[in-house]
């Protein structure tokens, strides 16, 4: 499966050594946010709205107050008050002022000596609710007549005369649609609804917030970017970012959902009015509650197509919600939704609505995995109608170099056509189905990010490397880190060691998201290599006595750069670091930028399910996963991201979803009944990693981490229709829904 | 919060009658707990029940076995006589929760917890299982059937706890088995379940037999149009037809997130065939 193409022989990129972080790991020393203590710590807690929707008509803390071992009681009014849409939003989802927009929604906060205290505290805070009318369905919010979560929320691309929950609308495409569909032979057109999951972390989200008297604070917490946490808590805080120094823990599963602040604005506002270092550690049933699962989605797809496959024309119309807050996220899923095909004529409409459940947080391609969801299921119904073989349908509309992308640009190398003809040549795409079993598969795409980045690299005098950098390790960037600054440097990955800085220890870093520390960090580690290997380049022809430029860095040592250079021994990293406080001082490379050139990736899943006709149970029997991954620096984590976003995404699928009661309360606020697939529930995900380089990365990497849970949707909704010979539209698949199309359909027959 | 650890069914009776407050009885702890921790419940006073005599004991009876009302999961998984005997009453006791829970739960726990859709009820009812109760005012011994009296409510009076549940001794060729349905294949709540136990003559027909269904109503329930459905049976197709017929027709269950009102009526009837035949095969009877 390996290219050729690519002319660069690695050395180290490509193998797969221990992971660094995974000793600390299995023997439990590994530090994750609710490990760190302080002296004098505080318990902060939460008390919650437990209503969906309700006006916050006074709220008295002064028992709680009164309570002895409470230190300190906050509401809204301790938070700076927030001139700018993104952190005001930010600031009312950690507080509610005027009103609580979901059940669970934060209102007031309590910092006391013990938990038992803190619990009892909560317990004394009066707050008055007069109960509002809620709406949780999106479709639903956007009618005329819906409850109004938010008034005067709408961006001016809304048309006048929609509810005022509808906050964004959307449009991308090209070509003439209606000539599209008078070239089709047949049109499926067919509405779905996904619900919205949550990214099911193990590590529930903690931290502990320290600030001074003089107002210099320490933060610890579990985030995918520091950076980004000091950037919200010193705005609604009202901080210098110099004074607030946050440090990420280890980090137990993030997945786009620690992208942002929920108890950290809180516990910092808590330890200023106590004095005291104030731990927050919320509970799995907070978490649920009141972080940010998915949007919700509700999508109508049309696409038309030739008898023999071609797909003439396709249009989709998105309706997505964040939550109680304005989300851009359906633009995402406009612009995911037909990337994977060459189409003359396509186009997306997306809208949002506000509605009265949680912010919504990112969550692996966030976006994508709906409007993709909804268009692969239509090209498997046409490939159905027509007789057609699916994978043969998708390569004769795959995109390709040149192909202008149904979102605008034009794309690069790209791997769909090598991902799909690796799907087509496997065993598992001709193994035959036995009765009731029916194979499923999707095409999946993710854009990837690159971003904001900064990388030290520091020559220890010993011989070794320490390279620091700023994004959390979610996905194994700690290793991979290591290694493209071993292959670079030319020394041994053991003589490395990468760490994660603290705010105040390197420059920006944009969070860890969109699949793009592998790509722009290490990029930005390749070049601070880079300018460590000039400098120690320098410090060499400073001891030879001749020209800088007369020396090139050759596997991992100085050497004189062609026989008119002189002739002098190779001199290693190790031997020039020796004596490097003789030839000018410490050597450091180092190298910040915004990193451009991230390229997108394609992958294909394939997974065979069996249907239980009597109870609607869905067994996944087999699946394969395949991705262009550009170059996989560490296969081993590739596979891991690949199967890991498989999981997620059959959870997706079959029975993850957040449930309101007709009290718009979430009835299933624990892993009892959210229900993310167990072990015993999946069987061995298979992979195969394509490599077709990225030509905007020196070793060819693409972002690997999110395009993987895009697929699985389609693939199992695709797997089950075909098995049971009804298609679904709607997700989860849960054995109530599937028994209740059975038994529609047997009724009829 | 008091907690008190008796070494007698008596104290512990007494100890709970005498308490005015809020009372748990704690044997392997995986209800209370998670409703400590979750604060659903803020007792008064918890009474240990497992330092009582005999309490963690499996004893012969009868041509029966006496389950103590502190014998975990894995501990009955164990024993070899109970699981001759009484297969589906184990295999009903084996679902709860993990292998961690498992080395824990206890049936009485599983049965006073009250719950409609507990696993072990449902094959006990069907094996006439028979509870042993110590309370302030001397024993009594009451068939597990009239325990529970809704969710969460039991047939107990105040200060009387479970010590130890009798399995019955049966005829030979006789058979019991139980099955749920979750959404997951392990770590899930019943949406809907049945346990059936039979007994069949020397030609293969079955001459007794119980069904019982579980979470879809608010108690357990013994279907006996579901029993008269298939003896003087061979479970041939018409009988499994009407055993799913009468055992779906008993069911009058909720809608919640667990499921349908819809789901629960139709897989209760399937399950209650599939538990029918599994059941059967272990008689010997084979089809």
């Amino acid at each position: 499966m390996m290219d050729t193409g690519h002319k660069r022989i690695f050395k180290v990129v490509g193998t797969r050594p221990p992971r660094p972080d995974g000793i600390d790991k299995v023997t439990g020393r590994a530090q994750y946010g609710a490990d760190v203590s302080a002296p004098g710590m505080l318990t902060g807690r939460i008390l919650r709205s437990p209503h969906a929707h309700a006006e916050i008509v006074s709220i008295d803390t002064s028992a709680a107050e009164a309570l002895p071992g409470v230190k300190a009681v906050v509401t809204s009014k301790d938070f700076v008050f927030q001139d700018d849409d993104f952190f005001r939003d930010v600031q009312e989802n950690c507080m509610a002022t005027a009103k609580a927009l979901y059940d669970g929604h934060a209102v007031a906060a309590v910092a006391a000596v013990s938990p038992e205290v803190a619990k009892a505290a909560l317990k004394l805070i009066k707050v008055t609710y007069k109960q509002l009318p809620h709406v949780t369905d999106v479709d639903l919010a956007m009618r005329p007549d819906a409850p109004v979560v938010q008034d005067g929320r709408s961006l001016e691309t809304v048309p006048a005369g929609m509810s005022a929950n509808v906050t964004h609308h959307s449009e991308f495409g090209h070509g003439d649609l209606a000539s599209g569909f008078a070239k089709a032979d047949v049109i499926v057109e067919r509405s779905f609804t996904t619900a919205a999951t949550h990214q099911g972390y193990i590590e529930p989200h903690a931290c502990l917030a320290a600030m001074n008297a003089d107002g210099r604070a320490d933060l610890w917490c579990c985030t995918q970017g520091q950076y980004n946490v000091r950037t919200l808590c010193a705005a609604l805080l009202g901080l210098e970012a110099s004074q607030l120094r946050v440090t990420a823990s280890e980090i137990g599963g993030g997945f786009g959902g620690k992208t942002t602040v929920f108890i950290e604005p809180v516990a910092l506002a808590l330890s200023r009015k106590s004095g005291k270092p104030v731990k927050i550690v919320m509970t799995r049933d907070e978490v649920f509650k009141a972080t940010g699962p998915t949007v919700t989605s509700s999508i109508d797809v049309k696409i038309g197509m030739t008898r023999d496959g071609r797909i003439t024309a396709g249009e989709a119309h998105l309706r997505y919600s964040g939550g109680a807050f304005p989300s851009g996220t359906v633009d995402m899923g406009g612009q995911a939704a037909f990337a994977a095909y060459d189409l003359a004529a396509v186009r997306t409409f997306g809208w949002n609505a506000l509605t009265n459940r949680p912010k919504e947080a990112a969550y692996r391609a966030p976006g994508a995995p709906q409007a993709i969801y909804a268009v692969e299921s239509v090209i498997d119904e046409l490939c159905q109608n027509l007789n057609l073989d699916p994978l043969d349908t998708r390569l004769k509309n795959a995109a390709k170099k040149g192909t202008l992308s149904s979102y605008g640009p034009t794309f690069d190398d790209i791997g769909l056509i090598a991902t799909l003809e690796a799907a087509k040549k496997h065993p598992h795409y001709t193994a035959p189905l036995a009765a009731g079993v029916g194979r499923g598969l999707s095409a999946g795409f993710w854009f990837n990010f690159g971003g904001n980045t900064c990388v030290t690299m520091n020559i220890n005098t010993d011989g070794t490397v320490s390279v620091t950098e700023g994004n959390p390790d979610i996905g194994g960037s700690r290793a991979s880190i290591s290694m493209m600054a071993a292959e670079e440097l030319g020394v041994p990955y053991d003589k490395i060691r990468t760490i994660i800085a603290d705010t105040a220890s390197l420059g920006h870093n944009d969070v860890t998201d969109g699949s793009r520390v592998t790509f722009a960090v290490g990029l930005a580690t390749i070049k601070a290599a880079q300018d460590a290997i000039a400098k120690m380049c320098a410090r060499a022809a400073k001891l030879w006595g001749i020209d800088a430029e007369a020396v090139e860095w050759v596997d991992g040592a100085a050497v004189p750069a062609g026989p008119n250079a002189g002739k002098f021994p190779p001199m290693s990293l190790a031997e020039i670091a020796a004596v490097s406080f003789q030839t000018g001082g410490p050597i450091a490379g180092h190298h910040e930028f915004h990193a451009d050139g991230a390229g997108v990736s394609f992958g294909v899943h394939l997974c065979d399910v069996a249907v239980d006709r009597e109870t609607g149970a869905t067994k996944v029997l087999r699946y394969t996963v395949f991705q262009d991954a550009g170059r996989a620096v560490h296969p081993a984590y590739v596979e891991g991201q690949m199967q890991g976003g498989a999981v997620q995404g059959i959870g997706w699928a079959l029975n993850e979803e957040y449930i309101y009661g007709a009290d718009g309360r979430l009835q299933n606020a624990g892993f009892l009944d959210y229900r993310v697939p167990v072990a015993s529930d999946l069987p061995p995900i298979d992979t195969v990693i394509l490599e077709i380089p990225n030509p905007g990365h020196p070793y060819g990497v693409r972002g690997v981490g999110e395009t993987p849970i895009v697929p699985p949707l389609a693939a199992l909704s695709n797997a089950v229709s075909r098995a049971v010979g009804v298609r679904m539209q709607s997700l989860p698949m849960s054995p109530p829904r599937i028994l209740a199309a059975v038994m529609a359909h047997d009724a009829k027959v | 919060m008091r907690y008190l650890r008796p070494n007698t069914a008596a104290e512990a009776a007494q100890s709970l009658a005498d308490e005015p407050g809020v009372t748990r009885v704690l044997a392997g702890g995986t209800d209370v707990l998670v409703q400590l921790k979750a604060g659903m419940v803020e007792p008064d006073l918890i009474v240990d029940i497992k330092h009582i005599d005999g309490i963690r004991s499996i004893t012969a009876e009868a041509g029966g076995f006496r389950i103590g009302a502190a014998v975990a999961g894995a501990e009955l998984g164990a024993h070899a006589g109970v699981k001759a005997l009484w297969p589906g009453v184990v295999e009903a006791f084996e679902l709860i929760g993990s292998t961690q829970v498992q080395g824990r739960c206890t049936m009485a726990g599983n049965l006073c917890n009250g719950s409609p859709a507990a696993d072990s009820v449902p094959a006990l009812v069907a094996a006439g299982a028979v509870a042993r109760i110590v309370g302030p005012k001397g024993t009594r011994d009451v068939p597990v059937r009239d325990i529970p009296t809704g969710p969460g409510k039991l047939s107990l009076t105040k200060g009387e706890i479970i010590t130890s549940i009798l399995l019955p001794a049966r005829p030979p060729r006789s058979g019991d088995a139980y099955l749920r349905f979750i959404p997951r294949t392990e770590m899930d709540i019943a949406v809907a379940s049945a346990g059936v136990s039979l007994t069949l003559d020397a030609a293969g027909k079955i001459t007794a037999a119980a069904v019982a269904l579980g979470a879809v109503a608010p108690t357990v329930r013994l279907v006996e149009a579901a029993s008269a459905a298939i003896i003087g049976t061979k479970l041939d197709d018409a009988a499994l037809s009407n055993l799913m017929q009468a055992a779906s027709a008993a069911c009058s269950p909720i809608d919640d997130k667990r499921g349908t009102i819809a789901f629960r009526t139709q897989v209760a009837g399937v399950l209650a065939k599939r538990a029918a035949l599994i059941a059967y095969s272990r008689a010997g009877g084979s089809k």
